[in-house]
């Protein structure tokens, strides 16, 4: 108690240098974040209340216009449930294929790690490269199916032009580029599974499926949980590969609400509507992410 | 183990399918990436008159030539300019901002937290117009430096969060001996803390230079002449001068995908690692 007399106790000190330095090593990353990303969300809520082209210094303010429009909006309606038909079948495609393979690659053991090279290969390509390169693959001139349906006399398959088929081929060329990376993390969670677990299983005669369904699966659990959530957040984001393979199209068959943003603010020039656009798209993520947290935290509570 | 999966016909039949499974799906993974090598060594009407299935008549390597010639170089430079100081930048940041937050007590310090985990998955779009205004208000716009701001900001988050997770493995003892020694908070953040996080930064840097590297919106939107744009953006700006010439196109995928190809072949795992580890639960 001797230190009371002074004007700070040693702790009060360190308290107070802890603070300072704090400070000073955090405002770099703080600064960063509130010009690129804390800033510029405000200024978009703040731009919906307007009509503006983007270009002019004349921004005329419509209110809640904006707003009215977006929630009658037909084609925001479409892409909305399109982003929510990919972020389903992301989840329902993706992670069991993810997981077969990384489950067959675990039981081979080392064996496999040329096959695990080769099947990652796809996530090296950007998002960018890949909708070019499939845009190819699934031309009606010279693609494979195309090529394929003319060899048996068949007519040229325009998977991407049609307007039934176009969202579920571009839902599996996302499964296509992002089935290695949930393969890897799968592959990883794997390895948290201690083999004494997998022998003590064995020892107990069960079998080989028996320990899969019934000591691996609920190990994988949270492991999965946390996959489809990284999914989840990532298909409400969706835009590089759909933009450059059919941009949208055709008709709103593959609109996004990214793309249908894109497309306003930028091609059209409406920005005071695109922003609201972007902040529809930020309202709908925030609420499905916060809602997903809140059930799955729910459930490590049992 | 491998006594126990040949005694059994029914688990034989299951390994079959599983390989079964396993090749299909090696096609399935592998085949696009034969089809564009293949059909870029073709000229434009071969792939015509032969098909795309047909293996090249000759190694024609002009299709090459033409995009080695036409400027590509200038977009790979952009391109590594913009992930390099991008990459010292975000690491830096986001190593300076992590310390206070996995260490100290401070009041601010869960707010701060929870500021940067939010952060985590913010869309780009809402922040596009934003950017894209400031950025043309500024001499920064159509040039390669006006890119780095939106990446690194976009970095960050991800960046400090698994810097967090890593520095809280540091052993605090180390810390107090430097603090005993007389070390300020700077010298013990540069002298021990910095150099024990080297492992953490060589996967970050992984991870964030390969979004960097793919990154296209920010490009497409930011810049528009040849000499500022990335290596996203030689692809487009190739397809919309050759857009009927497919091989052409092939050739641009396949020289586009090489520097990656290289990265990988030299440090598969380490790679790999890096590319999933920004698969934090947000």
């Amino acid at each position: 108690m001797k230190y009371k007399s002074g004007v700070m106790t040693l702790g009060q000190r360190k308290q107070k240098t802890n603070r300072r330095a704090a400070a000073v090593f955090i405002f770099p990353a703080l600064v960063v974040l509130l010009i690129f990303i804390i800033y510029p969300i405000i200024e978009s809520f703040r731009i919906s209340f307007y009509e503006w082209n983007g270009i002019s210094a004349v921004k005329k303010f419509v209110g809640l216009d904006n707003w009215g429009k977006l929630i009658t909006d037909k084609t925001f309606r479409a892409a909305f449930f399109n982003n929510i038909l990919v972020l389903v079948l992301s989840i329902v495609i993706q992670l069991p294929i993810a997981l077969l393979l990384a489950t067959f690659l675990n039981f081979i053991g080392r064996r496999g790690k040329i096959l695990k090279c080769l099947w990652f290969i796809p996530m090296l390509m950007s998002s960018v490269a890949v909708g070019f390169l499939f845009k190819y693959v699934f031309s009606t001139t010279d693609g494979i199916f195309t090529t394929i349906s003319k060899m048996f006399g068949g007519r040229a398959v325009d998977l991407l032009g049609s307007p039934k088929y176009a969202l579920i081929t571009v839902i599996f060329i996302i499964c296509w580029q992002f089935i290695p990376f949930y393969m890897v993390f799968f592959l990883a969670a794997f390895s948290g599974i201690s083999p004494e677990i997998y022998e003590a299983a064995i020892i107990d005669g069960s079998t080989k499926p028996e320990y899969f369904r019934y000591i691996v699966l609920p190990l994988l659990k949270p492991a999965i949980r946390n996959a489809s959530v990284l999914s989840m957040v990532g298909s409400l984001k969706y835009f590089d590969l759909i933009y450059v393979i059919t941009n949208g199209g055709p008709g709103t068959a593959t609109e996004l609400m990214a793309t249908y943003m894109y497309k306003l603010s930028f091609k059209k020039f409406n920005m005071g509507y695109g922003s609201a656009v972007a902040c529809g798209m930020l309202i709908v993520i925030s609420v499905i992410a916060s809602l997903t947290m809140k059930l799955t935290s729910e459930k490590q509570g049992d | 183990m491998v006594k126990n999966r040949k005694s059994s016909g029914a688990s034989r039949v299951c390994w079959i399918i599983a390989w079964i499974f396993a090749v299909i799906w090696l096609i399935i993974a592998i085949y696009p990436f034969i089809f564009m090598v293949l059909n870029s060594f073709k000229g434009q009407f071969e792939i015509l008159k032969n098909g795309v299935f047909s293996w090249p008549e000759t190694f024609y390597l002009d299709n090459y030539v033409t995009v080695l010639t036409n400027g590509i170089g200038r977009y790979f430079i952009n391109s590594v300019i913009v992930c390099a100081v991008s990459l010292v930048i975000i690491l830096l940041f986001s190593a300076f901002a992590a310390y206070p937050l996995s260490r100290f007590k401070f009041k601010l310090n869960k707010p701060i937290l929870t500021l940067i985990i939010a952060c985590m998955s913010i869309p780009i779009h809402i922040t596009l117009i934003p950017i894209f205004k400031m950025t043309t208000s500024t001499a920064l716009y159509d040039t390669i430096w006006g890119l780095i701001g939106p990446n690194v900001a976009f970095g960050l988050p991800v960046s400090i969060f698994i810097l967090i997770g890593f520095m809280q493995g540091i052993p605090r003892e180390l810390e107090e001996a430097a603090e005993m020694d007389g070390c300020s908070r700077y010298r013990t953040f540069f002298n021990v803390i910095f150099p024990l996080t080297k492992p953490g930064l060589a996967t970050l840097a992984i991870y964030n230079g390969v979004d960097i590297w793919n990154s296209f919106i920010f490009s497409y939107t930011l810049t528009q002449s040849k000499g500022s744009r990335t290596l996203p953006l030689a692809i487009w700006d190739f397809q919309g001068m050759h857009s009927m010439n497919a091989p052409m196109i092939m050739a641009v995928l396949t020289i586009t995908l090489i520097p990656m190809l290289v990265l990988f072949v030299a440090f598969q795992e380490k790679l790999i690692e890096g590319m999933t580890v920004g698969a934090v639960k947000g």
